[in-house]
C-alpha cells in the first residue's frame, strides 16, 4: 500500500503548521515590508511632485514678481525721464523767459535812458538857447524898445478882428483890465494905451499897470477869462514849442536804430 | 530500495511513527521557518536590504503576481496557503541534491495530503467567498445533469493532484536510484539536474492548479474578465500537466 493514512494525516497536519508558520514569519513581514517600501517610496514621489508643483509655482511667482516689478521699473523710468524732460523744458523756458524778460527791461533801460539823455539834451539845449535869447534880448530892451513895443501894443489892439474885440469889450466892461509889462511904463505910453482902450471900445476903460520881469519884454492886457499881448517871450515860447516838437519828431527816427544796437550788445 | 519513503521507518509506537517522510518534512518545515526567521528578523523598509530579504521578496511577490494573474482577487489572502505549497513542494525538490534525502512529496501520503488540503481548501474559499448556496449551485451549472460529472471531477481532479506529483517525484527518485546503479558516473549528475527542473516545474503546477481551482470556486458575477483570464489559465497549465502526467 502506497498510501500510510497516518502519514497522510501528520503531513496534513504538518501542512497546516507549516502555511500558519510561512503566514507568520515570511508573508505577512514580507508583504508589510513591501508595502511600507512602495508607501514610502509613493510619499517620496508625492513629496517630490508637491515639491516640484511648488518649485513650479513659486518659479511661476518668481517670473510674475520679475515681470511686474520690470514693467513698473519700465514704469517708473519713463516717468522720471519725462518729468527730467518736462523739468528741462522748464527751465529752459524759465531761463528763455528771464533772458528775455531781462533783455526787453535793458533794451527798455536803454531807450528810456537814451530818451532821457536825448530829452535832457535837448531840453537843455532849448533852455541855454532861450536864456542866450532871453539874455541877449533882456540887455537890449531899453527906452526905445519899451517905447516901439508900447506902438506895437496900441496896433495891435485897433487891428484886433471884431469877435476877439467883442469878447475882450465884454469882459472889460465886466471886470477891470490888468496892463502887465517888463519894465514900468512911462506916463505918455499908458496914457496912450487908456487912450487906444477907450477908442477901440468906445468906452472908459478901467485899467491898472502892473510890472511882470518874466515877460522879458513885452505888453499883455489880461481880464477875466481874455488876454492881448505882445512880447518877445511869446515869440520865444512859441518857438520852443515848435523846436521840442521837432525834436521829438527827430527822436521817433532815431529811437529804431537805438533799439537795434542794443539788442545787437543783448546777444 | 524503497519505493516511498513512508517506508523508512524511524521510530514507531503502535499507530504512532514517525518515517523519513515526516521526518524529512519537519526538516524542510525547519528550513523554512528557521531561515524566513532569520532573514526577517532585521528587515529593511528602506530602499537598502540584504540580498536574502531581496530573494524572499521576489520569491513572495512573484507567488502573489501569479495568484493574481489567475485571477484572485486579493492574492494576499490567499497567499498563505497557495505559497506554502509551492514552497514546500520546490523545497522538497530543490533539497534532492543534498545526499540521503528523500523527497517527502516522492510519498504518495504526502502528495495525497497536499491533494487532500486543496480538495478541502477549495469549498472553503467558495462558500466564504460567495456563499453555501452559492457555491453548491455551481456543481448544477450548466444543467442538472452535469451534477454527478461536476463531483467526479472534483474527486479526480484531486486524485489526479495527488498522483501526478507522487508519480514525477518518485519517478525521478527512481530514475536516479537505478541510474547510479548502472553508472554512476555523469549521468547521475544530470538525470539530478533533470530532476530538479521537474520538481519546480511540478511545484509551479501543483500551485498553479490549486489556484485555478481555489479561482473557478471563487468566481462572482463581478470578477467575469478575471473569471475568463482564470479559464485560459486554467486551460495552460492542464496542457502542460498531461504530458507530465504521462511519464
Amino acid at each position: 500500500m502506497l498510501i500510510d493514512w497516518f502519514t497522510v494525516l501528520a503531513q496534513v497536519v504538518n501542512f497546516l503548521i507549516l502555511v500558519w508558520l510561512l503566514k507568520r514569519f515570511l508573508y505577512r513581514p514580507i508583504l508589510d515590508a513591501i508595502d511600507a517600501r512602495e508607501q514610502r517610496i509613493a510619499r517620496e514621489l508625492a513629496d517630490a511632485d508637491a515639491k516640484k508643483a511648488e518649485a513650479q509655482q513659486e518659479r511661476d511667482a518668481f517670473q510674475h514678481k520679475n515681470e511686474a516689478f520690470e514693467q513698473q521699473r519700465a514704469a517708473l523710468l519713463c516717468k522720471a525721464t519725462d518729468e527730467a524732460k518736462a523739468e528741462r523744458q522748464r527751465l529752459l523756458d524759465e531761463a528763455r523767459q528771464a533772458a528775455d524778460t531781462l533783455a526787453a527791461k535793458r533794451q527798455e533801460t536803454l531807450k528810456s535812458e537814451q530818451q532821457s539823455l536825448s530829452a535832457a539834451l535837448s531840453s537843455r539845449a532849448r533852455e541855454e538857447v532861450f536864456a542866450i535869447a532871453r539874455k541877449a534880448l533882456g540887455d537890449l530892451a531899453g527906452a526905445s524898445l519899451e517905447e516901439r513895443m508900447g506902438e506895437v501894443f496900441v496896433r495891435r489892439l485897433r487891428s484886433m478882428d471884431a469877435k476877439a474885440k467883442a469878447g475882450l469889450g465884454a469882459a472889460l466892461q465886466s471886470a477891470p483890465g490888468i496892463v502887465r509889462s517888463a519894465f514900468d511904463l512911462p506916463a505918455e505910453q499908458r496914457a496912450a494905451i487908456q487912450k487906444a482902450l477907450n477908442e477901440t471900445f468906445s468906452a472908459d476903460i478901467h485899467i491898472r499897470f502892473e510890472t511882470a520881469p518874466d515877460l522879458v519884454s513885452g505888453i499883455e492886457l489880461a481880464t477875466d477869462g481874455h488876454k492881448l499881448g505882445w512880447s518877445i517871450a511869446d515869440y520865444l515860447e512859441s518857438l520852443e514849442q515848435r523846436v521840442g516838437e521837432l525834436l521829438t519828431e527827430q527822436d521817433k527816427p532815431t529811437a529804431q536804430p537805438a533799439q537795434d544796437t542794443a539788442v545787437a550788445k543783448q546777444q | 530500495m524503497h519505493l516511498s519513503p513512508d517506508g523508512i521507518i524511524f521510530w514507531q509506537s503502535g499507530f504512532l511513527k514517525i518515517n523519513a517522510t515526516i521526518a524529512f518534512t519537519w526538516a524542510l518545515m525547519l528550513v523554512l521557518v528557521v531561515g524566513s526567521k532569520l532573514v526577517t528578523r532585521k528587515l529593511s523598509r528602506g530602499l537598502e536590504r540584504s540580498r536574502w530579504q531581496n530573494l524572499l521578496e521576489i520569491v513572495v511577490s512573484a507567488i502573489n503576481g501569479q495568484i493574481a494573474e489567475v485571477g484572485l482577487r486579493r492574492p494576499e489572502k490567499y497567499l498563505g496557503f497557495l505559497g506554502t505549497l509551492f514552497l514546500f513542494v520546490a523545497m522538497a525538490s530543490l533539497f534532492t541534491i543534498v545526499p540521503g534525502y528523500e523527497p517527502p512529496t516522492g510519498s504518495l501520503s504526502t502528495t495525497a495530503a497536499l491533494a487532500i488540503c486543496v480538495f478541502v481548501a477549495v469549498p472553503l474559499f467558495g462558500i466564504e467567498d460567495r456563499g453555501l448556496g452559492g457555491y453548491l449551485r455551481e456543481y448544477l451549472k450548466p444543467t442538472v445533469i452535469m451534477l454527478p460529472f461536476n463531483i467526479i471531477s472534483e474527486l479526480s481532479r484531486t486524485l489526479a493532484l495527488a498522483v501526478r506529483l507522487f508519480g514525477n517525484m518518485m519517478s525521478g527518485t527512481m530514475i536516479l536510484a537505478i541510474l547510479l546503479t548502472i553508472t554512476p558516473f555523469i549521468f547521475p549528475i544530470a538525470l539530478s539536474a533533470l530532476g530538479l527542473l521537474t520538481g519546480m516545474v511540478q511545484a509551479y503546477i501543483f500551485f498553479i492548479l490549486a489556484t485555478v481551482y481555489i479561482a473557478a470556486a471563487t468566481r462572482t458575477r463581478k470578477a467575469a474578465p478575471e473569471a475568463i483570464h482564470a479559464v485560459k489559465a486554467e486551460a495552460k497549465p492542464d496542457a502542460k500537466a498531461e504530458p507530465e502526467h504521462r511519464q
